[in-house]
């Protein structure tokens, strides 16, 4: 009789859990949220593990590479999309994966996210943005909203927020979605979604920082913030049929955008076959 | 690794400060677009490739490079060349008024300075070969970007520097497919116009 | 590469780096342009897509080396070229090198500094930054040809050295030798070494990305090999994972040091002119040791006794070996294109006896063996 296993089996192939745990978030993070729909995500896909490389950069989120049992590689802050390009045309075959935090992927590594995004390399990179740095202790981020408290901006934050998911669009990313802690089994189908996807993937997961976003601007601790997420999440199919002013105080969630480019990897490879064939018929 | 240290004290053993009395020190020089540069790397070619010398080839790079003069300069010796860059001149082909101005102070005084007589008029000397390159390649080839071509038929010829047949198979490597023959004649008109004056 | 018979080319000094990269079999690249280094660049991806290798053009240089230590462990040759503000851009990642054990070759076309400086001229004033670049204590490893043939050769030694020694290795070229043009033969295939990374024989279950071993050299897997390992810039133990024990702290560190001291007479070579007699020597690197050269003969020719030292490999720059040269010596000039850098190390490693002067010209223009020999009559 096949033992059917339970998740917590299923997860803990994944980990090295006799090397690094217990980790460095705080309790209740949503950065373990994702690590563990991103887990499902690649069971589901029976990916092999010797050919999954997970890279990221510095920051809290940047940490999860640590805990996982693939090829992994934990850069320096915000060039995980520039390595991990070097490892993708490199190997082609391997399914690469970036784990990147919004101070990460935004600030520092921004024009690399920009770049990556205009290639179309075969990365899916899962941004976990919780709107602010957190490792270095809540200062304000690419993110952060107006008004808002950091500890770089404690009479509240007077710069302009990026919106992810516009400019990964605008940036040529052929699959791009955005998903939360709280819905975690749509979080799951939208990383899924990335690692089939040929072409670069972005998934803008937002995630709970209750340690220092949540308790300098008195959003609560991280239930209070998760369920923040609940209610103002609104599914993309959903936004479509609803008046734009209702859609004040919401943000859309689901695939948002998907396009069928052709892949960097992929069009390197035919200009390799083009000359290979040309020196043939010299 | 230590070839030429072995050389070295064999090495011809004159007064003062006459050592490498084989170095020989080239510069084509003019103006921009005047195809100089590839005339220097094709002068390279056929001492190095060709006739089996040791060459090396340097030139003006940036803001210097562009506009105004422009030029390379090839030093060409049968030994291992230590300096790469040239120190005194022992020809210099002037293709500009301006180039002709500026880099006949760089010169030996037993120096052999060629000038393109259709632009150099003010020749600072006395003991020069001028032929039309520029004219003679509007006129007798029809093309006037093959001037330097011209130009390096006539250096061969007249400093006997570098052997015709390694001047030509290195034009002819150089010369973008479909223009073989006009090149071919560039170089012939060098050689023969350059004859002409070395007679008279 | 098929080279049956000699090939005879006239080849730029950064022509010369491509093509020697090429024979060390090179897998990857990835550059950003700048002056004076892009021909390197353009000559990568002209060759690499039609012998199957990756080209790349990135979007800066911080991302260039990124991509290059991403395809080092993934188990390329790779390497990436560039000059000053490039370079300057790149350290934090060449650290990461450094730390993370991966090997891979940084060319520097040197011009003019600081800032954008001068970008179409020569210098020699990134000498300290090629061993001190980056933050933190390591030891590096930089070569420098001074000529199209040694552009070509230092390359592959460059590649050897990094792949032998699981370490970024750093060619310090210049403007001037990037960009000249010089007659060479192509060595042919099996004439010089090429040296590949020693990998793992172990199960995958006992490797370890970072093991001490007697050498302190680690094999090195790649990824998607089966090994599954983890690489981080964070100070690591022996199997990659970020640690804060003052032993495991120490005997990294120690590792990154021992790995390279220990074979200081495989990584150092000279190239020494005259030396036999002489009384008074010249040290200088890349285009300058061409002027020195030309200065030594020029002096013997009036009877000075003096000689001319190269060396090859700049860091570590082999003071054994180094201060033998110098034991006849009474005087000795650092000839270089800076306010004086090499001259420090000079000073260091140079018996008591031996008087160390320091010859700089920093104008963006080459060093002349007039200078040089004007300067030998002074110290005389």
């Amino acid at each position: 009789m096949t033992h059917q296993p339970l998740q917590s089996e299923v997860t803990h192939h994944y980990l090295r859990p006799k090397k690094k745990f217990p980790n460095v978030w705080c309790a209740g993070c949503g950065n373990g949220i994702v690590m563990g729909a991103l887990i499902r995500a690649i069971d589901k896909l029976g990916l092999d593990k010797n050919d999954v490389a997970v890279i990221s950069g510095i920051g809290c989120s940047s940490r999860m590479p640590v805990y996982l049992d693939f090829n992994t590689l934990h850069t320096t802050h915000g060039r995980a999309l520039a390595f991990a390009t070097g490892v993708k045309i490199a190997k082609p075959q391997m399914k690469v994966i970036v784990i990147t935090g919004d101070g990460d992927a935004l600030a520092i590594g921004g024009n690399h996210f920009i770049h990556a995004c205009r290639r179309n390399i075969d990365i899916t990179a899962v941004l976990i943005n919780n709107k602010i740095y957190g490792m270095t202790g809540g200062q304000f981020a690419p993110t952060t909203p107006g008004g808002m408290i950091a500890t770089t901006a404690p009479h509240g934050n007077y710069e302009k927020q990026f919106d992810v998911v516009k400019l990964a669009i605008g940036a040529g990313a052929s699959y791009v979605a955005r998903g939360t802690v709280y819905h975690v089994t749509q979080l799951e189908k939208l990383i899924t979604g990335g690692l089939r996807k040929k072409g670069f993937a972005l998934i803008d997961a937002f995630s709970n920082c209750h340690t220092y976003y949540g308790r300098m601007n008195r959003e609560g601790d991280a239930v209070a913030m998760i369920r923040w997420f609940k209610k103002h999440a609104m599914p993309v199919e959903a936004a479509a049929r609803i008046p734009p002013e209702k859609l004040k105080d919401k943000f859309i969630t689901g695939l948002i955008h998907e396009t069928d480019a052709t892949e960097f990897c992929e069009e390197y490879h035919w200009l390799v076959d083009r000359l290979s064939g040309k020196e043939a018929e010299k | 690794m230590n070839a030429a240290g072995g050389k070295e004290q064999k090495g011809k053993k004159s007064k003062g400060i006459q050592v490498d009395s084989d170095r020989y020190e080239i510069r084509l020089s003019g103006s921009g677009g005047q195809g100089l540069i590839l005339a220097g790397v094709i002068l390279a070619e056929g001492l190095g490739i060709g006739d089996g010398k040791n060459v090396v080839q340097t030139q003006s790079y940036g803001p210097e490079a562009r506009g105004g003069a422009s030029r390379a300069d090839v030093v060409v010796s049968e030994r291992e060349i230590h300096y790469p860059k040239t120190m005194k001149l022992d020809m210099l082909l002037a293709m500009t008024q301006e180039a002709c101005d500026k880099y006949y102070p760089d010169m030996k005084e037993s120096g052999v300075l060629i000038i393109d007589s259709t632009l150099v008029t003010q020749v600072p000397t006395k003991r020069y070969y001028g032929l039309p390159f520029t004219r003679l390649a509007r006129e007798e080839i029809g093309i006037v970007m093959v001037a330097n071509v011209i130009a390096l038929g006539a250096i061969a010829e007249l400093t006997g520097i570098v052997s015709r047949e390694a001047i030509r198979d290195a034009v002819l490597a150089r010369a973008p497919r479909g223009t073989e023959e006009k090149n071919k004649q560039a170089l012939e008109l060098g050689f023969s116009e350059a004859k002409k004056l070395k007679r008279t | 590469m098929t080279m049956q018979k000699a090939i005879v080319k006239m080849l730029q000094g950064n022509e010369a780096c491509v093509y020697g990269a090429l024979y060390a079999g090179v897998e990857f690249f990835a550059g950003y342009p700048i002056t004076p280094s892009t021909e390197i660049a353009e000559g990568m991806a002209r060759e690499l897509p039609r012998r199957g290798g990756k080209f790349i053009q990135m979007e800066d240089e911080i991302g260039s080396i990124a991509a290059v230590i991403g395809a080092a462990n993934a188990g390329c040759k790779a390497m990436t070229a560039t000059s000053g503000p490039g370079f300057s851009l790149m350290q934090e990642n060449i650290g990461y090198a450094y730390m993370t054990e991966t090997p891979c070759v940084i060319i520097n076309v040197q011009r003019g500094g600081p800032s954008t400086g001068l970008p179409t001229k020569i210098a020699q004033s990134d000498t300290m930054q090629a061993r001190w670049g980056t933050h933190g204590d390591y030891t590096a490893i930089a070569v420098a040809p001074s000529s199209a043939r040694e552009c070509f050769s230092e390359t592959v030694r460059a590649f050897n050295l990094s792949e032998r020694f699981r370490t970024p290795v750093i060619v310090l070229t210049d403007e001037v030798l990037g960009h000249m043009r010089e007659i060479m033969t192509i060595p042919q295939a099996g004439e010089l070494r090429v040296v590949d990374r020693v990998r793992p024989d172990v199960p995958h279950e006992w490797y370890r990305h970072f093991e001490i071993t007697p050498s302190f050299v680690s094999p090195m897997a790649s990824f998607g090999e089966g090994y599954r390992y983890n690489v981080s810039g964070l100070t690591h133990d022996q199997d990659g994972f970020p640690t804060a024990i003052p032993e495991e702290i120490k005997t990294k560190l120690d590792k990154l040091r021992l790995k390279i001291e220990r074979y200081i007479d495989e990584i150092t070579s000279f190239r020494t002119e005259m030396m036999d007699d002489a009384h008074v020597a010249v040290i200088s690197y890349g285009s300058v040791a061409r002027a020195a050269y030309q200065a030594v003969r020029m002096a013997r020719e009036r009877r000075i006794k003096v000689g001319a030292i190269q060396p090859f490999t700049i860091w570590p720059l082999g003071e054994i070996r180094l201060r033998e040269l110098l034991i006849p010596i009474k005087k000795v000039i650092v000839a270089e294109l800076n306010m004086g850098q090499l001259v420090h190390e000079i000073r260091r490693v140079a018996p008591r006896h031996t008087e160390v002067f320091s010859l700089n010209r920093y104008d963006g223009e080459v060093m002349t063996p007039h200078q040089i020999l004007d300067k030998i009559r002074e110290v005389l």
